[in-house]
């Protein structure tokens, strides 16, 4: 599934890496615990979370991750946005809860990561 | 090529600076990526660790074409148990570390799993010193 088609079920707002939202992604997880998000080895996945800092930037850094779904009506900042471009990074932000958000990518047929 | 950092505790704006400037450095280097990843998982959890549990610290990072070296030394309250501070779950963070999204009691686990050698001492009241090696050729 492409970042553009995920934004698109999620209606989402692509706030960072716009040119980059033809990328597939295979998989998704969601937490809002890093250091969860720091055991995962799969490559072209979404992170979805309702944490909104920089720590999760930087966990998806080191992690390789490069498309982050913030949920629950997040904003990300400046700060993150910066270190986020830096790294060639998709960030979206949606309205939804995290289930809803879940349910639709799930629906939509992202596979989960286990 | 040796590089050092210094982590302040409590500071999470800051936290995993580091790790990051670790990880461009190892990219210049031409590093196996999935070797990056391991080296820098291990290197940002510790760097948390102290940020999260600690007052301040230092990381030195020690790079040769055979072995990537970090040791990460902080001043702090030091771990009582550390048999029981490697458990899966176990976790003494506070409701600011837990809100930033930490606190889950696997760093130091995830450190061991990602780094070819963890050897953690600590005394209590003290600090601790945790070091890492990262084999670069097999
Ligand atoms: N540098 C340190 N100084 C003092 N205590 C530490 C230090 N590192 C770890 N600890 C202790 O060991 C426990 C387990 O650490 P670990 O990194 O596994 O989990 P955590 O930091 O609590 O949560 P997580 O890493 O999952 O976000 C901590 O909760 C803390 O009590
Ligand atoms: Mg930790």
């Amino acid at each position: 599934m492409k970042i553009k088609e995920i934004a698109e079920i999620l209606e989402a707002k692509v706030v960072c890496g716009e040119d980059d939202i033809d990328r597939d992604i295979r998989c998704g997880f969601a937490s809002d615990l890093m250091s969860d998000v720091l055991t995962l080895d799969s490559e072209n996945l979404a992170l979805i979370t309702g944490l909104a800092n920089m720590q999760v930037i930087r966990t998806a850094e080191m992690a390789d991750v490069n498309c982050i779904v913030f949920v629950r009506d997040k904003h990300v900042s400046n700060e993150m946005i910066e270190v986020a471009k830096e790294n060639d990074m998709v960030l979206l932000e949606c309205k939804y809860s995290m289930f809803n958000t879940i349910g639709k990518l799930f629906q939509a047929g992202l596979a989960p990561v286990y | 090529m040796e590089f050092n950092y210094e982590v302040e505790g409590g500071n999470f704006a800051k936290a995993g600076y580091a790790a990051s400037s670790v990880k461009k450095v190892l990219k210049e280097l031409n590093v196996d990526p999935k070797i990056i990843k391991r080296v820098v998982v291990a290197l940002y959890e510790g760097e948390v660790n102290v940020v999260a549990h600690a007052y301040r610290g230092n990381i030195k990072v020690d790079i040769d074409t055979e072995r990537i070296f970090i040791e990460i030394k902080d001043e702090g309250p030091g771990i009582p148990d550390i048999n029981l501070a490697m458990q899966v779950g176990y976790s003494t963070a506070s409701a600011m570390v837990r809100e930033m999204g930490f606190g889950a009691g696997m760093g130091l686990p995830n450190m061991k799993r990602n780094a070819d050698t963890l050897d953690i001492s600590s005394s209590v009241g003290k600090g601790t010193v945790v070091e890492l090696t990262t084999y670069l050729v097999k």
